[in-house]
């Protein structure tokens, strides 16, 4: 007992003293002092009387946000004495893996095989990932009993069975401004009219003069200086949404948003929960002087082909340009960095993969066989849809509706059990195949799928 | 990709017919129409993809004469208010009987910019913009008959249209919308709209204002640093579907609402002014492309009806769209005669305007709450066409089973 009580000072205290150097902290100060003007507040009791004004206020509402959005991303507990390296990744091996050959454990042997099965798929890192008993717990509102954006606001189901009710709840969600309260909402799914404040409260974004200016400032740096990413993403925006059906609309707000990113020097603060470092370059002449060391690009972040669709569906939601930027900037820094960095984090794209093995493997071995058998291993075809959180393949309203539960959630695995649920769903003509591109044609279309059908029916219906 | 041979030729039971005298139903072109329908003797169940006059509607002149006369009808008989609805047509006049009317609003109006089109050309032939004086009193000079032209061939004409600057825009850029409505009768008045249809966008930024001045230095680097492996765009179409959920998220469903029953509000009105002048005959059936525009204010804008909207397929989706469009215009022709004649859906179509406002049978309450037509049209929602088909085909099977 004594330990976590003082696991839990330590927390508040590290939680407090990042907030103190946040623009959230000189507002409740300035409050705090015009608050002295008013006759309420008493000399006697300056505290209290303070704390029941802000409280009346709506500022320890913010500030909830705040330490509930600093408590998304904090790291679990670790040993007093490890350095941040260990914070940021546990796994020896995993930090060795930085710069990715080949990914084994090496204390592990694959040989004492009488507690663990065989594993078929190409992850043979033994990470701890939850079977379909802990998922259905973890998932509990996805369950059948419960009603769904997605599912329950199809046009034959009348709205008065669900779906006028949970408009109604998310409208006072949102008049509460209640950061928890909307992250346990969406976990049924988001309206189509409220979903962009809906995210914009979980991620505890709100467009404060400053953060207009520091993108302005941003876009300043855009027109005085060329980067050699630039080339990158302009490269990966016409090579991607350029050529989206629907997100070709979008290509000016996406050079907007990434361009901007790659100048961002306040990404670089996700390095300290993230397994991964920012590269880092030397100023020419000075290689290996620490002192002459910068961090390229400056946010830390080298873009890779398809990063423009993590923004992509974005702009559906956000159309002033500053509000996109923070929202990206956010989701980013709090999920999609996981989505391409070597971590041991149940949300890391190493977990995933081998969740959707696991999965595959444990409730649907013969399909898993075959396809390994054919060449056509399931990770091949799903690892692409993993690593963009399936943007650009399920279609927008449906993505929409999928990014609704990693936020209410606040975890990736999510994607790995959808990823399970597509290979479920086309089983009986996956069983048919005979060649990894076959294999590639069936799952090469997946937009007319129906995610939340899909998720409950794997998750809670199939006989296991 | 030629949908409508594919549809045509995958009908159960149709067959092509080359010899001039044997068909029972022509899509046919307007040209061959203007020649031979006048002389063409047609027993009652040939059908045919024209009415005789339909450029009543289709030409820019003739269209906005109508209008300005219906609107002037509606005026006297129902009002200011009920007139000011057919307000959907950007102030046009007819170059160059109506030039002067057309000074005396530019000088009204100063510094804003008109737009010439020629009425009978399509896909933006002969058009361009202008907003001095100066720029069309030369070209009026280039275009007045010469010596040759003195007799009775009229020269090519032309309306002015106010232009319409404060596009609605998405992504930065300017869009308009194509939707297909079919016409069975004018007398009595039977329209159909059909759900789907799409947004166009254009290539170009509309103007870079829209974005940030600074921005115009972004874009031009982002179009010079253009890889060399770039692919073009795959199309530049949006359904409508998704255009709509754009919107919904955007501005709210009530306002939504509000955009498509006003557009409801165009097709009736446009048909209707059209109505006792186009010659109603009986074989006749037009399907109509009707081009709006949307502005900031979600006001939309007719721009032009197309008696031929385009059948060629710019994509897969594009095809799938056109041929559904094309089944179920079919379908609702029913050489087959298979329907009742009391359907409200038929695939894709929704039966939209039957001498009267037809009504959405859930008796949904007015949402806009502008006093339009609450019709029974779904354009931009999901379109279940096959299994509707299904189940239509299905119970009127089991209707002709059961004797009377």
């Amino acid at each position: 007992m004594l330990q976590e009580e003082s696991d839990l000072a330590l927390i508040i205290a590290q939680i407090v003293q990042k907030l103190k150097g946040s623009n959230l902290y000189t507002q409740l100060e300035r409050q705090a002092w015009a608050s002295l003007q008013r006759p309420e507040i008493k000399l006697e009791s300056l505290k209290e009387d303070i704390k029941e004004f802000f409280k009346i206020s709506g500022w320890e509402k913010k500030l909830q946000n705040a330490v509930y959005s600093e408590l998304s991303v904090f790291p679990l507990p670790s040993h007093p004495a490890a350095p941040p390296e260990h914070l940021k990744e546990p796994l020896v091996y995993m930090r060795k893996a930085q710069v990715l050959i080949n990914l084994r454990n090496p204390n592990y042997e694959n040989g004492d095989s009488h507690s663990f099965r065989t594993h078929l798929g190409l992850i043979q890192v033994p990470l701890k990932v939850k079977d379909i008993p802990e998922l259905k717990e973890f998932f509990v509102e996805l369950g059948l009993t419960a009603g769904q954006l997605g599912v329950d606001d199809s046009t034959q189901v009348p709205p008065e069975l669900f779906e006028n009710e949970h408009v109604r709840i998310g409208q006072k969600v949102l008049s509460e401004q209640d950061s928890a309260a909307a992250q346990q909402y969406i976990r049924q799914g988001s309206p189509t009219a409220l979903r962009a404040e809906l995210w914009a409260l979980i991620l505890n974004i709100s467009s404060q003069p400053e953060d207009i200016l520091y993108y302005e400032q941003l876009k300043t740096n855009v027109i005085q200086h060329d980067l050699l990413v630039d080339s990158l993403i302009y490269k990966d925006v016409k090579l991607t949404a350029s050529n989206d059906d629907y997100y070709f609309v979008f290509e000016d707000y996406l050079y907007q948003v990434l361009l901007c990113f790659s100048r961002d020097t306040s990404v670089l603060g996700h390095f300290a929960y993230s397994s991964a470092s920012p590269p880092k370059s030397y100023i020419r002449g000075k290689l290996g002087l620490e002192e002459y060391a910068v961090f390229y690009p400056p946010n830390g972040v080298i873009p890779f082909h398809g990063f423009s669709m993590y923004v992509a569906p974005l702009c559906f939601l956000y159309h002033e340009p500053s509000k996109l930027y923070q929202i990206f900037r956010e989701m980013y820094v709090r999920f999609f960095f996981r989505l391409h960095s070597i971590s041991s984090h149940p949300s890391g794209i190493v977990s995933l993969c081998l969740l959707f093995e696991t999965l595959l493997q444990t409730y649907l071995p013969q399909l898993f066989y075959h396809l390994r058998e054919i060449g056509a291993q399931p990770l091949r075809i799903s690892f692409k849809w993993m690593v963009r959180a399936f943007s650009g393949y399920l279609a927008t309203d449906q993505l929409l509706l999928l990014w609704d539960r990693i936020l209410g959630y606040n975890s990736l695995e999510i994607l790995a059990v959808l990823a399970a649920a597509v290979f479920a769903f086309r089983a009986v003509n996956l069983m048919e195949v005979t060649s990894l591109a076959a294999a590639e044609a069936v799952l090469a279309d997946l937009s007319t799928l129906k995610v939340m059908p899909l998720l409950q029916i794997f998750l809670f219906a199939t006989v296991t | 990709m030629n949908t409508l041979m594919d549809v045509l030729h995958h009908r159960p039971g149709w067959v092509e017919v080359k010899d001039e005298g044997e068909w029972d139903f022509y899509w046919c072109d307007v040209s061959w129409l203007r020649e031979n329908f006048d002389h063409t003797y047609m027993d009652e169940h040939v059908r045919i993809s024209h009415f005789r006059n339909h450029y009543e509607l289709t030409r820019k002149n003739y269209m906005v004469k109508n209008l300005k006369r219906f609107r002037k009808q509606l005026e006297r008989e129902a009002g200011k208010l009920e007139a000011a609805k057919c307000d959907f047509f950007p102030k046009t006049f007819e170059m160059p009987c109506e030039y002067h009317l057309f000074v005396e609003e530019f000088r009204k109006n100063p510094g804003i910019t008109w737009i010439m089109k020629p009425v009978a050309r399509s896909q933006g032939k002969g058009i361009f913009l202008f907003r001095r004086l100066k720029d069309i009193m030369d070209w009026k000079k280039d275009t007045r008959s010469s010596d040759d032209q003195k007799d009775d061939i009229p020269v090519e004409s032309y309306v002015a249209q106010r232009y319409i600057e404060n596009p609605y825009l998405i992504g930065g850029r300017k869009f308009d919308l194509r939707v297909y409505v079919l016409v069975m009768s004018y007398m009595p008045l039977r329209a159909w709209l059909y759900r789907d249809g799409f947004a166009r966008f254009s290539n170009t930024r509309f103007t870079l204002n829209s974005i940030d001045d600074q921005y115009v230095h972004l874009t031009n680097v982002a179009v010079q640093k253009t890889s060399p492996d770039y692919h073009p765009k795959k199309g530049c179409k949006w359904m409508l579907q998704r255009f709509r959920q754009y919107l919904a998220s955007k501005h709210g469903p009530e306002a939504v609402e509000t955009l498509f029953s006003d557009m409801d509000n165009i097709f009736i009105r446009s048909l209707q002014s059209v109505q006792k002048v186009i010659i109603s005959d009986k074989h006749c059936f037009e399907l109509y492309g009707y081009d709006i525009l949307i502005d900031q204010d979600l006001k939309p804008w007719l721009l032009e009806v197309n008696a031929s909207p385009s059948l060629t397929a710019s994509s897969q989706e594009d095809y799938e769209l056109k041929t559904s469009l094309l089944e179920d215009t079919l379908h609702v022709v029913d050489m087959e005669a298979r329907l009742t004649g009391r359907e409200k859906r038929v695939g894709g179509f929704d039966l939209m305007w039957n001498d009267g406002p037809v009504s959405r049978e859930d008796g949904a309450h007015d949402l806009s709450g502008m006093g339009n037509f609450v019709t029974n049209t779904h354009l931009g929602c999901v379109n279940d066409r096959k299994k509707q088909l299904r189940q239509l085909f299905r119970s009127l099977q089991g209707q002709k089973k059961t004797p009377n």
